[in-house]
């Protein structure tokens, strides 16, 4: 079972940081060896997950999809059909939940598109929690909507004006806060990235997705998949939807943001073209420079806009459990453009890499096959975006 | 005895606090602080701490923040720092401590950084993203190279972990006087001399106490109860405001001396 005991997934995870922090994140981890056993929280979340969040969301067949790229049947994992219009409501309710539970009356969050800030602040408003959340200015700009969504749900959105003012900073910005508030304070890390143990509990609170998944295929086709196709920032739709099928001879396949393009230098894509390093508590695969200076990073998605990846993801790579391939801004795009058009849903920009690596592949495979993509935000978000792209805009 | 072990041991003898100033290398340029180094030595620094510039100082508030950003735009690494401690070993004695976050010394190589920077003369490592847990590897060569690794607590730091922690810490102690990031702050903890004590019950190892002190009024409040008085973001902070200052010098040293009286 991975993560071990000091949370390291192989070489990859562990504790990287302050002193501050080490007595909290301890706490955090034996509170959540407990909580994830009693019967009355487990309760509490599937009750929400369902009465409130919509779950089991649909697994589909995407008829027209599946004529149009002529080869695999292609199925998508409705994630952008839960309350918020991401996967992220998962992680957040678990996580606001053990906060409550342990006595915290304030939670933060880092936020790159806003869908994980909008999540928190959702459950932060449902359970009676104050939240403030961390986003970068540049992302503020991008993700306009978000930022007056997390204000209506009564969060605090503060612009992080350092760095690159993307995610990275942003994750920056929450730690200084937590280290400062630790005592009262839940920090909600939005992805399968930081210190043990939230890569462990951000991917077993997603896991959902997966389990969802397995018993709806074995429902509708009587066998397991053959391919399962995520985008990969952080990667905790990627490790929701891939940890249930782990042990299963299943082709699971990462996708990241190559920006433009991979030569270009202007990318996120850590585990196509990072070196192993330590950032925001971690060991995993970083974009950095030779001297160990965190590079600036690139994505048309503004939630796969990260430096780092989650160490799971880093110990799939090295272990070979997971490919990990990266399509561009333009091909994301394409990825848009084909789902709204063939299927009538607007994906996350995010998720549309998805869908362009897989319209990439399916022509390649066998009619029997059986892809599934997950999908797994909406694109409202990105509706401005994209038009001022298509009007002829830069990316 | 390593020379940090002979500083602490000297300034015991005459019942005095060691003072320990901060400031990130290369801010404004790696000339500048080796004269600054030379300068505080004479004002009456006893140990100087030097910041190696990382991209995402995540212990740092802004102050230090902006410093390591300064240094990082005239292209300071890792390697820079240890060169410049191999210059000023022909000019100085005084113990000099590396302070860095990880990800540079993974990327340098741990043999590689714990053999230059001791052959180079640097005493000791501070890096606070690095906790015992993860430290293994790295105290290994750092023991190997004769270097001090000085751990952190912090007033979070239960029982347990102040056993651990003072266990492995060589050279001193680096207790963070707050639950918080580092910067000048006007008023400390109201427990911090209590929690001081209680750490000295279970050491030998000196403790030298840093994070938001920025008068010599919290120095000599402070000095009678710890091994070391660390000041950081104050002193940045006035080489930041007195960058292009042909005085610069002079005058960081003169706030050094002043911190100095505290004691």
């Amino acid at each position: 079972m991975l993560p071990d005991k000091k949370g390291h997934f192989g070489i990859f995870g562990g504790r990287f940081v302050p002193e501050t922090l080490m007595p909290a994140l301890m706490e955090l981890e034996k509170k959540y060896h407990h909580y994830r056993k009693d019967r009355s929280f487990k309760e509490e979340l599937r009750f929400y997950l369902t009465e409130y969040t919509g779950r089991p969301t649909p697994l589909y067949f995407c008829r027209r999809l599946t004529e149009k790229l002529k080869r695999a049947r292609v199925y998508l994992k409705r994630e952008d059909l839960t309350h918020t219009g991401a996967h992220k409501i998962n992680n957040t309710l678990g996580q606001v939940l053990l906060a409550r539970q342990m006595g915290k009356t304030r939670v933060i969050a880092e936020t790159g598109a806003g869908q994980h800030g909008v999540a928190t602040a959702t459950a932060a408003a449902l359970l009676g929690l104050e939240c403030d959340v961390y986003m970068g200015a540049v992302d503020i700009k991008r993700q306009a909507m978000n930022v007056f969504r997390m204000q209506l749900l009564g969060a605090r959105v503060i612009p992080v004006e350092q760095g690159s003012k993307t995610l990275k900073d942003a994750i920056n910005e929450a730690i200084r806060d937590w280290v400062t508030n630790v005592r009262n304070t839940h920090y909600v890390i939005g992805s399968v990235v930081g210190p043990h143990p939230y890569p462990m509990i951000v991917r077993d609170f997603q896991s959902v997705i997966g389990q969802e998944t397995r018993r709806q295929i074995l429902k509708k086709e009587g066998r397991l998949p053959d391919v399962i196709i995520a985008c990969v920032g952080g990667g905790s739709n990627a490790m929701g939807i891939f940890y249930p099928f782990r042990s299963d001879p299943v082709r699971l396949i990462g996708v990241e943001a190559g920006g433009e393009g991979i030569s270009s230098g202007q990318h996120s894509a850590t585990l196509g073209a990072g070196s192993i390093g330590v950032l925001h508590g971690a060991m995993s695969y970083l974009l950095q420079t030779a001297d160990g200076q965190i590079r600036d990073t690139h994505s048309v998605a503004a939630g796969l806009d990260y430096p780092g990846v989650g160490p799971e993801h880093a110990h799939y790579q090295d272990s070979k459990r997971a490919e990990y391939v990266s399509v561009t801004d333009a091909e994301a795009l394409e990825g848009f453009k084909l789902l709204s058009e063939t299927e009538g849903i607007i994906p996350a920009l995010e998720s549309a890499h998805a869908i362009a690596y897989a319209a990439r592949i399916v022509p390649r495979l066998s009619r029997k096959d059986i892809v599934i993509i997950n999908l797994s935000g909406r694109g409202d978000k990105d509706v401005e975006t994209v038009a001022g792209l298509l009007a002829g805009g830069t990316v | 005895m390593s020379r940090i072990a002979e500083i602490f041991a000297g300034r015991k003898k005459i019942k005095k606090a060691a003072l320990i100033p901060f400031l990130t290398a290369g801010d404004p340029s790696l000339a500048h602080t080796a004269e600054l180094v030379l300068e505080m030595e004479r004002q009456g620094a006893d140990l100087i701490e030097l910041g190696v510039p990382f991209s995402d100082p995540l212990a740092d508030g802004p102050t230090i923040q902006a410093a390591s950003q300064r240094a990082l735009t005239q292209g300071v690494r890792l390697e820079d720092v240890i060169g410049l401690v191999r210059n000023l070993r022909s000019k100085t004695r005084i113990p000099l401590v590396l302070m860095t976050y990880y990800n540079p010394v993974l990327q340098y190589g741990l043999k590689r950084t714990a053999r230059k920077a001791a052959q180079a003369g640097v005493d000791g490592f501070i890096i606070p993203d690095l906790p015992p847990e993860e430290a293994e590897e790295w105290k290994r060569e750092a023991d190997k190279a004769g270097l001090d690794t000085i751990f952190l607590l912090a007033p979070t730091s239960d029982l347990d972990r102040i056993k651990k922690v003072v266990s492995l810490s060589r050279g001193f102690i680096y207790y963070v006087s707050v639950t918080g990031i580092t910067g000048a702050r006007k008023e400390l903890p109201s427990d911090l001399l209590a929690k001081l004590k209680s750490i000295k019950k279970h050491t030998a190892v000196p403790v030298s106490v840093g994070f938001g002190i920025s008068t010599p009024e919290q120095v000599a409040m402070l000095a009678p109860h710890a091994d070391g008085i660390i000041v950081g973001s104050a002193i940045v902070n006035l080489i930041a405001r007195h960058a292009e200052d042909p005085q610069l010098v002079p005058i960081v040293g003169r706030f050094v001396a002043h911190l100095k009286t505290g004691i």
